[in-house]
């Protein structure tokens, strides 16, 4: 396409301009200023500093509390993007094209979207508050068991993971409903007169053409699980107890913005930043696969 | 055969229906914690109905927002902060993404590609991974504690450009030579023929960004230190600290009630909008 007012030089730059500002004021420069810090050590009064190569990153890849992290992260991330993820899915694949009540249920499941993290960590350390709460209650009901989600590590990251994974079911649910609704249904009804059962057809055809969605999905539940969880885990445990629940963004705050080691933490952002390139690169490339599947 | 389909139907509503029940359960029992007194959550057992202390919970969370075991700040000033910041992030960021996607689709000019990808990579620059260095620019701006402070950052929207080239690229063009015709200059065009046309996706983002806004955590929690200036899911976790164990659940819950319904509200009431709008976005 042509430009549709090619008198007009200056004005589009105009029209990007504050787009262009506020990236360049409060992304780029700052993410330099990251990249740049995570080289250099500033001794503990602020009064040098000095270059001292990957060092940052040698330490961090040498430091039992980071790599304890790391595996909390993918524990927790891992429990909340599968969990939450095939809970929806099985969910979404009961809305078919002939059900009733499509439109109540997408309200029933889309209000979820406006719970923020930390509110629903709120609610969900009521839940399991250790001496009040209901949800401790009904597990010392059921198994005689008395949880602690303020002693006990395990209990803890399964309790937070549970509210992060609940916190996004809504949200997952409409976006797969969305996707299983595009799918042409021919292409189930081909498959079925072929001869091929109800769950053959669904991983052979209903998946493959939701690929998009998942491939979106899994993008958007693992930004959630890594960063947005923030304000959640706060809230219910603080990265404790003893650590068990400091995930990356977490232990990144706490190096950041309590512990005062700012070059580390920096160091500690490039490599998250790496993950959070890697899982776009992912999803783009699975995205733009789209073409292929759609008629 | 038509038997057949009732009872796989029924099935299917009533594993639903118990979806929606797990999605409410929780949010249920937060009501219910609001409407009961401090004494009766602190025995151990909450009950599963609504108590008879409603009034009184919502009014002093309202009002001052302090009780016997928790201190923090009134309902009534969380709110209005809440508000003028999901109100200023989300206006922000629409305006700004529909400059800069009316750009990139009409007009073609040198770097147009640069910017379109330079909007496109803060998908990936989460202000978490580079939260340090962009605490310390609002610092030397001196914004913080400020409403800028709070918003600009977070004003660029990567999502809101795309969903608005992706809206602009289907305006047909005889539309535009049109109104050109007519005499009507681009600043013209976009008022009086593209706006008109995006307003079910300018109403859209605007619920999803509001959401956004009103559900900032981490970055308000940096940048306002003064109590006047807490939103409320700030002020929330702020209560929460104030006590060592025991603390006024009700309270807390009644605060919590209030954070929720302003943001269900709108996601309610736009309901169509947003669902679709999400998953256009999603493209």
């Amino acid at each position: 396409m042509e430009s549709k007012f090619p008198g007009y030089r200056l004005l589009p730059y105009l029209l990007i301009f504050p787009s262009v500002a506020v990236i360049a004021v409060f992304l780029v420069v700052p993410f330099a200023q990251a990249v740049q810090q995570s080289f250099y050590r500033t001794s503990p009064f602020g009064t040098t500093t000095r270059f001292v190569g990957w060092d940052n990153y040698v330490q961090i890849f040498s430091t039992p509390e980071y790599l304890r992290s790391l595996v909390t992260t993918v524990g927790f991330a891992g429990l909340v993007i599968v969990g939450g993820l095939v809970a929806s899915l099985g969910i979404a694949i009961l809305v078919t094209r002939r059900i009733r009540g499509l439109g109540f249920y997408q309200v029933a499941f889309i209000w979820t979207y406006a719970l923020s993290p930390a509110v629903a960590g709120i609610i969900w350390a009521l839940l399991f508050d250790p001496a009040v709460g209901l949800g401790t209650y009904v597990i010392q009901l059921i198994s005689g068991y008395r949880i602690n989600m303020m002693v006990q590590g395990t209990v803890a990251l399964l309790i937070a993971a549970t509210a992060a994974a609940w916190n996004m079911l809504g949200y997952n649910i409409c976006f797969f409903i969305a996707g299983l609704q595009n799918v042409p249904k021919e292409f189930e009804e081909a498959a079925r007169v072929d001869g091929a059962g109800v769950w053959r057809t669904f991983w052979r055809v209903t998946f493959p053409m939701i690929s998009p969605t998942t491939a979106f999905l899994l993008f958007v539940n693992m930004v959630y699980a890594f960063f947005q969880v923030f304000g959640l885990i706060d809230v219910m445990t603080q990265g404790g107890p003893g650590g068990a629940t400091e995930i990356l963004v977490y232990k990144l705050y706490r190096d950041a913005f309590i512990r005062l080691r700012g070059n580390f933490a920096s160091a500690q952002s490039v490599v998250l930043f790496l993950m959070v390139a890697a899982a776009a690169l992912f999803q783009l490339r699975v995205a733009t696969r789209k073409a292929v599947y759609s008629r | 055969m038509r038997r057949k389909r009732v009872s796989r139907n029924g099935f299917a509503h009533l594993i639903l229906i118990v979806g929606v029940i797990v999605l409410v359960f929780p949010v249920y029992m937060a009501v219910v914690g609001s409407t009961h007194d401090a004494a009766t959550i602190g025995r151990g057992r909450l009950p599963l109905t609504p108590g008879s202390h409603m009034a009184e919970n919502y009014v002093q969370a309202w009002a001052y927002g302090t009780g016997e075991r928790v201190s923090g700040t009134p309902v009534r000033t969380m709110m209005a902060n809440s508000l003028v910041m999901a109100i200023s992030i989300a206006l922000g960021k629409i305006a700004v993404s529909i400059l800069a996607a009316y750009a990139v689709v009409f007009f073609r000019f040198p770097l147009r590609m640069f910017f379109f990808w330079l909007i496109f990579i803060t998908l990936m620059l989460p202000l978490e991974v580079r939260i340090i260095p962009s605490y310390k620019v609002v610092s030397d701006l001196g914004l913080l504690n400020s409403l800028a402070g709070l918003t600009l950052p977070l004003m660029v929207s990567a999502t809101g450009t795309l969903l608005f080239r992706q809206v602009f690229l289907t305006v047909p063009k005889e539309l535009l030579d049109a109104a050109k015709i007519d005499g009507a200059g681009p600043m013209r065009c976009l008022w009086s023929i593209i706006l008109p046309l995006g307003r079910p996706s300018i109403a859209a983002l605007f619920v999803i960004l509001f959401v956004y806004g009103w559900n900032q955590y981490l970055w308000p929690l940096l940048i306002t230190t003064e109590r006047s200036m807490d939103t409320i899911v700030i002020g929330i976790v702020k209560m929460l600290g104030t006590s060592e164990s025991l603390m006024d659940w009700n309270l807390v819950m009644a605060t919590t009630v209030m954070a929720m319904a302003v943001p269900i509200a709108v996601v309610i009431l736009f309901q169509k909008w947003l669902v679709k709008g999400l998953v256009e976005t999603e493209k």
